[in-house]
């Protein structure tokens, strides 16, 4: 039993994370649609982007995480959810290509291009947060049959808790991006950002605050179990965490201290999360699907436990790393290079018998890995192939070849070649 | 009736996967090799103090991270089209080769930390710390693509779970994917490809400089270095090829009869070039009698089966298969003859090649390197035809019953030709900024504020 819910387990705190973090960027791409023209509007939007850009690409990954999971450990449960759910699960791909490609393009725009770019960009934010909130309300609801598109393709996600959770996903976004930008704006001391996101962090708040309270009414009208779930038992904890961490942002928010505000911010939507985890358990998919009915077989989940726990000793500490360093401002604007390497001499690149190995390397490679018949001598064949390369490369010695100086190649066009006499 | 509309939607589906691949095979090349690339660069500068290695290492590298962007969003889509376009497939299969792709989103994520630590470290790190930090970027391409191979020698050659009623009843998933003897050859094969792609491709770019006079000491390094990585690779993959072709022959006949378009099992088997495959013959191609034989089994005399081993329903699409094949062929043996061509002016002349042709040639092999690359790719997928897991199911039972799959293929379509002109956009983009501008440019379209203070 512990074997099948482990799995379940990270799927959670993957979820978590990324929602926490990729949820973070998305909203703080809201807060770039929002941002309003003129200078000011130019800064906050600056702020959101800089603040990101280092970690973007490591906070969207969780999400792969979860579905490799999902789809290792429960098989099925996967098949069903993207098959029913296939419209807004696609809606969210189609906005997660959106947002990497203006990510990617930020970098090389002007500031003319890329008031474009920030509005699709905006825009992805929202739609992918919201489609995914809305898969979560539609498991949640018990929307998702078993087996291959057997759900209602448009109903099922379209429904009043689906609709709930999408806004709350967008709405949680928000309030993590401005409280965590908040926070950044301060380490780069800039006063006014720091107002112009504590403002923002305290409305989202508000509202997500709002929702998410909205949220619970509307369940106990359209899920009854579901409900049942949140608000007796364990499902409480997390509901009554959620709640008082929330609050303890807002405040922590009003009063300026953005550091804890962090934390006490993150608190609050990861136990949304918790919470409904909590309330459908034992179910993956509500009232047809439990853990134990859809996990995959002893050794496939023993072999990914395995897999993620060395896959989390590296992970771990690489994110660790990456965190401290762009939290601790190291990858801040700044005008001061690094320090410069000490010049050596330039040395010729030791290429003696380079030329003669990578040949003998070569033909017998060819020998034993096209000749020879023996899987060993393949194997044998393929490892001296990959030293004759190195070995050529070696020989070749490219840095030295380009220092070299070379006549012009250009100038020479088609018509002045054939001119030429031979 | 959902039988009845996954039907329907097979071709499309199939062709949604075909593009997001095509779009994605690519971006992983340079996730191979690239940071390789860089790194050796950047390696010098550490060796030299010569601030043009710095300067080069650190372009590429934000055309590194352009391609990465690109390719983890293709890549996050490829993922979701595992559920959304084949969910039987994952549904009935996932136990099996789901953990390959865990471990991969797990080298994934240590590449995108690691880029973001690069690429954000110039200025910040100390130059050592710096190229230390670059090393788990390659490592991680390298272990990401192993793992998504190891899957598809699975999905070629499947093994190690017992099958009963359509349904996975025993599976030891670590051993489906790593005790398989049927993925090494795709896997060195598609490494190689990745050095020659990136190499070319590259080399492509500054063989444009050249042509066009610019040819200082920057440009032709730049050149050098991924023109020689191109040439000492793309030789060798020829013999790689070669031995990939005998590993196909022995365990996937079928497929093997299809690359070559031979309709009935033939002692001593000739070996047609060019030419249509129409009712089990080659016509109008020009045939090398025995050569067949002699390439698959080391024996002219040898029996090569042919297509009519297998109904014609279980035969895949031969004249996709063969004319993606023979390109492939082709193309790599021109790159080779490029690639020979250069290693011989440089022993012979002991310097970069002055003449245009060359540089002209170079230019033509970055797109065929891509084409031998694609070609590839539609070899192995195509020939797996009518499976997707070889033997056990079928294509046509994998496929979604959600409709819509033609307006989800429309729509990526839009968006994935908006994609390739944003990152060739963005890489002209980067190429024209000046030589002696970029720290501070980076720090200007980067981190804009402090030029707003």
């Amino acid at each position: 039993m512990v074997l099948q819910t482990l799995p379940a387990a990270v799927v959670v705190i993957g979820l978590i994370l990324y929602t926490l973090l990729a949820g973070a960027d998305f909203g703080a791409g809201l807060w770039q649609l929002s941002a309003g023209g003129g200078e000011r509007g130019r800064r906050i939007r600056d702020h959101a982007h800089h603040a990101n850009a280092p970690v973007w690409e490591a906070n969207h990954v969780w999400l792969i995480l979860v579905i490799t999971v999902l789809w290792t450990a429960y098989p099925t449960v996967f098949g069903a959810v993207f098959s029913t759910l296939a419209i807004p699960i696609f809606l969210a791909a189609l906005g997660i290509i959106l947002r990497g490609m203006s990510y990617a393009l930020q970098n090389a725009a002007n500031a003319r291009q890329r008031r474009y770019i920030d509005v699709s960009f905006a825009a992805a934010s929202i739609m992918t947060p919201y489609m995914l909130g809305s898969v979560i309300g539609a498991i949640a609801s018990g929307h998702v049959p078993p087996g291959n598109a057997q759900g209602a393709e448009v109903a099922s996600w379209t429904n009043a808790t689906s609709i709930v959770a999408g806004f709350l996903a967008v709405c949680t976004g928000a309030f993590l991006a401005a409280v965590f930008l908040a926070a950044d704006a301060e380490r780069v001391r800039d006063r006014g950002l720091v107002e112009s996101f504590r403002w923002r962090a305290l409305l989202s708040g508000a509202v997500a605050g709002a929702l998410a309270l909205g949220a619970l009414f509307v369940v106990r009208s359209d899920e009854r179990m579901l409900f049942d779930g949140l608000t007796s038992g364990w499902g409480l904890v997390p509901v009554v965490v959620s709640g008082v961490a929330g609050l303890v942002a807002m405040g922590l928010v009003f009063v300026r201290r953005f550091t804890a505000a962090r934390l006490a911010a993150a608190l609050a939507v990861a136990a949304v999360i918790i919470g409904w985890a909590v309330a459908q358990r034992p179910y993956l998919l509500p009232t047809t699907v439990t853990i134990e009915d859809a996990a995959a077989s002893d050794t496939t989940l023993i072999a990914l436990i395995v897999s993620l726990a060395v896959g989390a000793v590296v992970l771990f500490p690489s994110l660790v790393l990456l965190f401290r360093l762009t939290l601790a401002g190291r990858f801040d604007p700044t005008t001061q290079g690094p320090p410069p390497v000490p010049g050596a001499p330039p040395t010729r690149e030791r290429r003696k018998h380079a030329a003669q190995t990578s040949i003998g390397f070569l033909i017998s490679g060819f020998v034993l890995l096209t000749i020879a018949e023996p899987e060993l001598a393949h194997i044998f064949g393929l490892i001296f192939l990959g030293i004759a390369m190195i070995a050529g490369f070696r020989a070749v010695g490219p840095i030295e070849l380009g220092a070299r100086p070379t006549p012009e190649v250009a100038g020479r066009s088609l018509r002045s070649l054939l001119r030429r006499p031979r | 009736m959902t039988e009845m509309l996954a039907q329907d939607y097979l071709l499309e589906a199939r062709q949604m996967q075909a593009l997001s691949f095509v779009v994605h095979i690519p971006l992983v090349c340079f996730g191979i090799a690239f940071p390789a690339l860089v790194l050796f660069v950047e390696w010098r500068y550490l060796r030299t103090g010569d601030e043009l290695y710095r300067t080069l290492a650190r372009r590429w590298s934000k055309v590194l991270v352009a391609l990465f962007a690109a390719g983890v969003v293709t890549g996050t889509i490829l993922s979701f089209e595992l559920g959304l376009l084949w969910p039987n497939f994952t549904a009935t299969f996932g136990e099996v080769f789901g953990l390959g792709f865990a471990i991969e989103g797990f080298s994934f994520f240590l590449e995108a930390i690691f880029i973001g630590i690069y690429v954000y470290g110039w200025d910040r790190l100390s130059p050592r710390a710096h190229f230390l930090s670059g090393l788990p970027i390659a490592v991680a391409g390298v272990v990401g693509s192993f793992m998504v191979i190891a899957v598809n020698g699975w999905m070629n050659h499947p093994q190690h779970f017992t099958f009963e009623n359509g349904q996975v009843v025993q599976a030891n998933a670590a051993k489906a994917l790593f005790a398989n003897s049927f993925f090494w050859h795709e896997f060195v094969h598609m490494y190689i490809a990745g050095f020659i792609v990136t190499g070319f491709v590259v080399a492509a770019a500054y063989a444009v400089y050249a042509l066009r006079g610019r040819w200082g000491r920057y440009e032709r390094t730049a050149f050098a270095v991924p023109m020689t990585v191109a040439a000492v690779a793309a030789p060798i993959q020829l013999l790689v090829g070669d031995w990939a072709a005998r590993e196909v022959a022995k365990e996937q006949p079928v497929k093997l009869a299809a690359m070559e378009g031979l309709g009935q099992t033939t002692k001593g088997a000739a070996l047609h070039l060019f030419g249509w495959y129409q009712n089990g013959d080659v016509i109008w191609g020009l045939g090398i009698p025995k050569l067949l034989s002699l390439l698959a089994f080391h024996d002219i005399n040898s029996t090569v089966q042919g297509l009519d081993t297998v109904p014609l329903e279980d035969q895949p699409p031969v004249n996709v298969v063969r004319y993606s094949f023979q390109s492939m062929v082709y193309a790599g043996s021109i790159m080779a003859l490029v690639a020979v061509l250069f290693l011989y002016l440089r022993w012979r002349k002991g310097r970069l090649p002055a003449s245009p042709w060359f540089y002209r040639a170079v230019v033509l092999c970055g797109p065929l390197s891509v084409i031998a690359l694609l070609s590839g790719w539609i070899t192995t997928e195509v020939g797996r035809q009518p499976w997707v897991v070889y033997g056990f199911m079928r294509t046509e039972e994998a496929v979604t019953g959600a409709s819509g799959i033609p307006v989800g293929y429309g729509v990526l379509a839009a968006v994935y030709l908006g994609l390739v002109i944003a990152v060739v956009w963005v890489l002209v983009r980067l190429a024209r900024v000046p030589l002696a501008e970029p720290p501070e440019d980076d720090v200007d379209t980067v981190h804009p504020l402090t030029h707003a203070e």
